[in-house]
Formats: C-alpha cells, structure tokens, sequence
C-alpha cells in the first residue's frame, strides 16, 4: 500500500455547499475564438457521453465520437427503466440538495468522495431542466405539472420517469442534441468503431487506436483531450444485465496506459432479474426494483418441495425478507435483498428447474388491490416476463434471482473528472466516483448527464487554458507503437485457432467470477478465483479458436479481445476485494459480517478508495490509496431491521 | 419452463459485403430449447459454426432487452418475425414447433445497404434526424422544468411516439420502403410539445426533403409498418406529420407572398 501524489483528488476549499461556484470562478476559461482551436475525443455515446459532446461541441470545440453499435442512438444507457433523481423538490415532501447528498452518500455505505456527490446533487436539477428543454416526454400530472416517484434508498419522492422506459427518452434527447452538432459539422461520428488502445504523447493523453468493425481496419486518431465515457465492466460475469457488447477494452486499455483503476471489486447485484435459465442462456433482463412494493419475496420451508407454488399452504411458505427485516420487508434495500436470496439458495430452498430462484409472488396484492390495479402499475413488466419466462405472472408467483447490474468500480478521477494521465477524462459509468461501494436506483442517469453536461465543459477548458498542448500528428511514433501492439494481439488471437470458442471462455470466466467473486467473497475463494483465473487466461491464449482474418467483419475476433481484457480485470477485481478486509455496499465479505449476516465495515482502516497502477504483463499491480474524509456526514451503520 | 429439445431447420441469407453475392444457405439446430430467444438460437448455431472452423452469420443484437434498436431479422417474410409489439430479441422459441422450417433475412430497402449477412446499415436514420429531429436547446439555456405546464394527454401523445426505436421495421415492411412512421413519430412528439413546436416548420420540411434524397419511399397506407412495428407506434403519427407539413407548406411561403400578394 502507498500514497501518491497523482492521487490527489484536487478538492476545492471553502464550504461544501460552496466547492463548485468556487471552483468554477476559479477555473481558467477557453475564449470563444480558442475553443475552435481544440479537439476533443469522445469514446461512448451513451448519456454522458453522448451530453458531453453534444455540450463542447455547442461550446465550440472540434469533437469526434465513436460508439461500437450502428447508431449513436443505441448506447446501453437506453435500457434504463426506473427513473432519474434530482432535488427539484416539486413535491414539497423535505427533499433538497443536502438531502440528495446525503442519502448518496449513506446509500454508498460511506466510500464516496463528498465533494463530489454534493456537486452531483447540486446539478441534478440543471439535468431535468435541461432534458425537458430537449422535449423529453417526463410523467406528468393532470395539471401539466412534473410527476415523481419514490426509489429505493430515499424516503421523499424525487424520481422523474418516463413510464418504464427512462433511459430511452433521456439517451434520445442527448442524443437528438448530438445529431443536431452533427449536421452543424462540430462533431463528426465514427460508428461500429471500437477503441483498442489509448495514445499518450509526452505524459498527455493524445489519441486512440480504433478498429473500424465492418472492415477490420485499424485507425489512428489525434485530439487536444480524450473522454472515455464507455461504461461498466459487469459483463466480466458473463451474464449480467448490459448489453452484449458493453465491455471494459476502452478503459481497460486506459489503465494499461497510466490509468489508475479505482475500487474495481465494488460491483452491484440488482435482486430481481429473470433467472438463468440454461448453458446457452446470453444475457439476463432485470424486473423492476418498483415489483418489490407489491410483491412478497418467498421460498418452501421445505427442501426439496414438489409441489407447485400455489398448491403450497401458507405454514409452509418463508417470506423471508418480511421474517428478517420487519421493518424495511420486501423493500429492504438492493444489496441485503440479494444476499438473502441467495443465503435461501445455499441453503438448498431455491424453486424452478436450477433451483437458484426465488418466488415473487403478486398473489395477496391482487386479491388486495384487484387485478385491474395491479395490471396498470406493472402491466408492461409482467408482459416481458410472460414473453421470457412463458408462465403468467398473474396467476403463478414470477421466480426471480439476483444479477450482475452496475459496477460501481471504474478509472479513478480526480474532481476535475481527470484520470491519472493528464488529458484523459473519464465520465459516467466508466469512472469510480460517485456511488461509493453501491449505488442508488436512479442515480447513474444522474451521474451520466451531470458529467457530461454540466462539469466536463467547466473542466476541460481549465485543462486545455492550463496546460501546455504541443502539435502532433498521427504519424508520430507513438500512435505507431500503438497500433502495432494491437495488431499483434490480433494476429496472436487469429494464430491460435484453439479448440474452445471465445464465449466458453468467457463464460467460464464468468463461472468463477460469480461464484467467488459476487455476492459473497471470502479469502479462499478469491485465492482460488485469482489462481483460477490464472489458468483460466493461460488456456485462453493456447486454445481459444478465433475463425477468420482481420481484415472484414469479423466479431469473433472482437469478442476475443474484449475477453482478453476480462480476464486480467476479473484477477485485479478478486484482488482488490481481497485486500478490502471489510465488507462494505456491494462488497461482502463473509469473515466480516454480524452474528446475524449483516455486513460490517472497517472505517479505521477502508475509509479509501484503492486505485491500482498497472505495473506489466505478468507483474503485481500496486494499491495506492486515496483517503476519505468525511467533514459533512457522520460514519454510521446501516440498518434495515 | 421445458427442457425438451426442438429441431430447428433455418435458411439464412449470407452475403459477404454489400458487393458480394448473396445466397440462402441452409442449417439445422437440433439443440433449440423452447426457453431460448432467437437470438440464443443464433448464438448456439455460431458457436457450432466456429468449431468447425467456419464463418458464422453476422447478426445486429445488443441490449436483448426489445429496447436499443439493433436486432433487425426478417422471420419468414415479417420483420422481428410478426409476434405482436415484440422485438427478434424478445421473440422465444417455445413460438414455433420442432421441426419447424424458418427463413430469414436481413432487412432489404435501398437506403439500408447491407454490411454482412444479416447487417444492415441504418445510418440513413441518423441523417433524418440531423435534419431536424431535436429541439434547439443548447446546454445552460433551459428554464425551470415547470415553468411550461403540459397537460397529461399531451405528454402522453409524446411519449407515445417517442417510444419508437429505431429498428427499421417499418421500412422493411414497407412495400414503398418508406420511413414515415420512424420520420412521423419524431416528428409528432416534437410538434405536440411546446418546446418542439417554434421549429416544427422547418423541422418537417427539412426532414421530409432529406427522406427523400435518402431514396426512402413514400407513405401510400399499407399500415404494414404499424401491424410489425415492435413499439406499436401507431399510423395517426403519419397523420400529424402529413398535417404538419401541410401547415409548414404555407407558412413557409408566408413571407414571400407578404410582399407580391395583391
């Protein structure tokens, strides 16, 4: 463990509440004339970086974007259901910025920066303003007034949602901005492009090296800055709620650069999605956290229960969130709900043909409220699960198991959202810094939109005012040292042509990534998951079967990189939960726990954030520790009972 | 929930650019669980395609979830493979029997030529909304969020259109190959909200013109579009474009006419 001076978080002084004003007075400005000097990369088109270019591009600067689907339009942003938070207050219910602050904080288990999830809060209102602006369709009440809900985690209704498909219409209305940048020539796209390597000129982040997808071709690219806004890394499990090609090569690749990766172990596993259903299963869809307000979360009492779910009697039911947590019942928050279920399942009372499910059950609700009611809150959720599942959730008890979500973990960034390499910004999902070790429901759209509109354009015109930015071309030796690695890594993986197809792999990956390093880890089995791990990357690179060449459309080959990084980041992930003795949010650990199962918290010695320096192929990483301090909110236990 | 395994017979279309030719070339997938998505299917039968060292089809797919817009097959002759407001992602085998035959194609229309097998490029989407599918609201210039009331049945209209995804279905469909219930749906959401409306004039006439230089067709009412469109947008989007284009038609001609009309 070492401190280091490129972990300095750069904290502006003053009162909290007064950090950003401050800060932004204080910040060098870009005249307008300047900004068309300067080039921006924007690797991600989801909401934060979608608002991000769309923002500097208005501002003026020359910005580039590159997404790896076919449209900009289709970042994994989109799939967002519930809602985005923000301290508007409409509903005169006692919420305000402190508040919104606070409840982050606590809901993060208390590994979260202040500075910045205060500013997160303060911003949060410029975010519904501004995306109503765009025409985003937001819930309203008869009246014409804004509707809001409540989430998780909160006990004030500050949620605004666009019914079930939240995502969708704030990624849109980001996006719409971007096209209209677009057509007025300040922002070119590059689609179907996937960045494979981070150029790094003279200590400053310069460029990237990316593969155009449809003709295999790799292309240099040169900027002033370069913004990573490419979200998550929860498919390192496999199966997870993202999409299919959400992945962590971009920031991966980053870290191998100078990037620090910061708290990669803190990881979410949202309790209600679709169980895995069989070996060919690809992805897992997540149900609503707002099911749990009307269902009972349930197993047998018995094992090895035959009957059905409604033939079984009262008497020989467990609702066991309700028997654990009195208080906070079927509504206890993400993290303790997962873990109960999953306790049920080791204790081999898991319902449906793998036996890892738990029953959530509307019966009582219906009878209570009538079908009709029940109908129009959740009626699109339950027609997903019937065109999954094929059981009606009206008449039979949905099953219903934890998955992988969000990754709280990601590239460690400073306030200014700067990475440890100078002109590297790291926004949205892809960065650590905001949702400590777990994040709120309705809080990564926040998150996502508050970066890229609202503290990006402040930031990097500082930068760009403040630091000295030399000329370079693509021809220079770095942009070519660059390439050349990544076309040795693909002529390596298209050499091989092993016996196991890249998504056994992966999904063996995935196995061991679950099993020790998810809901429960313990010093053995992250040992075994490191060492396994191990093996696991050995064989990879001996036997994995690449099919075809370089030069066409080829997502095997793509697959096969992608994987490549999965696996050294799922070692540096069991790593760092290993060297984490705590249990804290998202992260438990099973030695420090209560008498009754709870997860207890080291404050004396985890009060950090743990950002790991890529050392070398083959080489131990180093633990560098950013400390965390508290001056506003007072270290307390969580309890749901 | 079955475990019982179906056969599955598919002819798929494979072409490897959109320069080479194309043919059907047929396989069989005797490993089909009902539980599975078509997707899934697809993912077994590429599995089974690389071990044995050949190409395996080209596919768009991302979210798996009915929501991005990626996945794009033509299932024997309809797009997403005709199951009511679903998306091939969400489209589940237990649909069909075992021994079933199934056809399926990419989406085929001018204006989306083909990358791969089954890929399709659909920049063509993009481009009528860099021609004015967005309201002009730079970043800072947003006044309160209810400083504009908007009534309930308004929002919902919006939000109704807005729910589209940008699949191409529609187009695909279309026996015209037109895109007027995609352009139509932005084009309705942005009209019937007042932040959209001061530039729905422009906004309608840009888009419409730039539909057509893009070689989409034109709209005669098949309603094939709305009867496979996976979000259910609905026809009275078309309707309300064609009123908003008629409405920008003459006022776009205003201020000519406001000097020469005697």
């Amino acid at each position: 463990m070492s401190s280091s001076n490129k972990l300095d978080p750069k904290i502006p002084d003053g009162p909290l509440a007064q950090k950003w004003d401050k800060h932004r007075f204080d910040s060098k400005l870009v005249n307008p004339a300047n900004k068309r000097k300067y080039s921006v990369i924007v690797v991600g088109t989801g909401l934060a970086g979608a608002s991000a270019a769309a923002t500097l591009a208005e501002l003026g600067y020359n910005v580039s974007s590159f997404c790896i689907q076919d449209s900009s339009r289709r970042a994994h942003s989109i799939a967002a259901q519930g809602g985005i938070n923000a301290a508007k207050n409409y509903q005169n219910d006692g919420d305000s910025i402190q508040r919104l602050f606070y409840d982050t904080v606590k809901g993060g288990d208390y590994r979260a920066r202040e500075a910045n999830v205060y500013r997160l809060a303060q911003v949060s209102n410029n975010i519904i303003d501004q995306m109503v602006a765009q025409g985003v369709p937001f819930a309203r009440e008869y009246g014409g007034y804004l509707d809001n809900r409540s989430f998780g985690g909160a006990q004030v209704s500050r949620t605004f949602y666009a019914r079930g498909q939240t995502g969708q219409q704030l990624l849109l209305g980001a996006y719409s901005g971007m096209m209209k940048m677009v057509a007025k020539g300040k922002i070119k796209e590059y689609n179907r492009r996937e960045m494979l390597d981070l150029v790094v000129v003279n200590g400053q982040a310069r460029g990237i090296i990316t593969r155009n997808l449809v003709n295999g071709e790799l292309e240099r690219h040169v900027a002033d800055a370069v913004l990573l806004c490419t979200g998550g890394y929860g498919n390192v499990f496999f199966l997870s709620t993202n999409a299919m090609a959400s992945n962590v090569t971009a920031a991966w690749r980053a870290h191998k650069r100078g990037a620090y990766m910061a708290n990669p172990c803190f990881t979410q596993i949202h309790p209600t999605c679709i169980p895995v259903h069989g070996d060919y299963q690809s992805k897992l869809t997540l149900m609503s956290e707002s099911l749990r307000n009307d269902g009972r979360v349930w197993v047998p009492k018995k094992k090895d229960e035959t009957r059905k779910p409604n033939d079984i009697p009262e008497e020989d039911r467990d609702y066991y969130l309700e028997r654990v947590y009195p208080s906070f019942g079927n509504l206890a928050p993400r993290d303790v709900s997962s873990r109960q279920a999953k306790y049920r399942t080791d204790e081999g009372l898991g319902v449906g043909p793998t036996k890892l499910a738990v029953y959530l059950d509307f019966r009582d609700a219906i009878k209570r409220d009538g079908l009709s009611t029940i109908a129009g809150k959740y009626g699109n959720l339950f027609e997903m699960y019937e065109r999954i599942v094929g059981e009606d959730p009206y008449k039979t008890p949905m099953m219903i198991y934890p998955a992988v979500h969000y990754t709280m973990g990601g590239l460690w960034v400073d306030y200014n959202l700067q990475s440890t390499i100078p002109g590297l910004h790291v926004l949205g999902e892809a960065n650590f810094s905001d949702h400590g070790a777990n994040r709120l429901g309705a809080s990564a759209l926040m998150q996502g939109l508050a970066d890229g509109y609202f503290v990006i354009p402040y930031t990097l015109g500082h930068y760009f005012a403040s630091n000295k930015i030399e000329k370079v071309s693509t021809d220079h030796e770095a942009f070519a040292e660059a390439e050349t690695k990544v076309k040795q890594q693909s002529d390596k993986l298209l050499s091989l042509k092993g016996s196991r197809t890249v998504d056994e792999f992966h999904r063996d990956l995935g196995h061991i990534m679950w099993e020790e390093v998810g809901m429960a880890r313990s010093e053995q089995g992250l040992k075994k998951a490191i060492s396994d791990i191990r093996k696991l990357k050995d064989q990879f690179w001996k036997d994995v079967n690449v099919p075809g060449n370089s030069g066409n459309y080829n997502f095997e080959l793509h697959k096969a990189q992608r994987v490549a990084d999965f696996l050294e980041l799922g070692e540096l992930m069991a790593l760092d939960a290993l060297e984490r003795n705590e249990s804290c949010g998202g992260h438990f650990r099973t030695e420090y726990q209560s008498q009754d199962g709870e997860a207890v918290r080291d404050d004396e010695k985890f009060c950090h954030v743990a950002a790991w320096e890529w050392t070398g192929e083959g080489k131990s990483p180093i633990r560098h520790v950013e400390e965390l301090k508290y001056e506003n909110v007072k270290l307390a236990t969580r309890s749901y009972k | 929930m079955s475990d019982a395994n179906m056969v599955i017979y598919l002819k798929v279309w494979r072409q490897a650019n959109g320069a080479a030719e194309g043919k059907f070339v047929d396989y069989k997938v005797d490993t089909v669980s009902p539980d599975m998505s078509f997707l899934e299917m697809f993912d077994v039968l590429n599995n089974e395609l690389v071990k044995k060292g050949e190409d395996p089809i080209a596919f768009d797919h991302d979210c798996r979830e009915g929501i991005c817009g990626m996945c794009s097959m033509m299932i024997n002759g309809k797009a997403h493979g005709g199951q009511l407001n679903t998306t091939t992602c969400q489209l589940h085998m237990r649909k069909f029997k075992s021994g079933d035959s199934i056809v399926v194609e990419p989406w085929r229309s001018r204006a989306f030529p083909l990358v791969k097998d089954l890929a399709v490029d659909r920049s063509a989407f993009d481009k009528i909304i860099q021609a004015g599918g967005y309201v002009s609201a730079s970043t800072g210039n947003a006044p309160d969020a209810n400083a504009n009331l908007i009534p309930k049945t308004i929002a919902d209209i919006a939000m109704d259109a807005a729910a589209c995804i940008g699949c191409g279905a529609c187009v695909a469909s279309c026996p015209n190959g037109s895109a007027m219930l995609f352009m139509g749906a932005k084009i309705s959401q942005l009209a019937v909200l007042p932040q959209g409306e001061p530039e729905s004039a422009k906004r309608t006439l840009n888009m419409v013109k730039t539909h057509d230089e893009l070689l989409f067709g034109n709209c005669t009412n098949h309603a094939e579009c709305v009867a496979t469109c996976p979000k259910g947008i609905s026809m009275e989007h078309i309707a309300r474009m064609n009123r908003e284009y008629t409405k920008a038609t003459f006022s776009y001609f205003e201020p000519k006419n406001a000097g020469g009309a005697g």
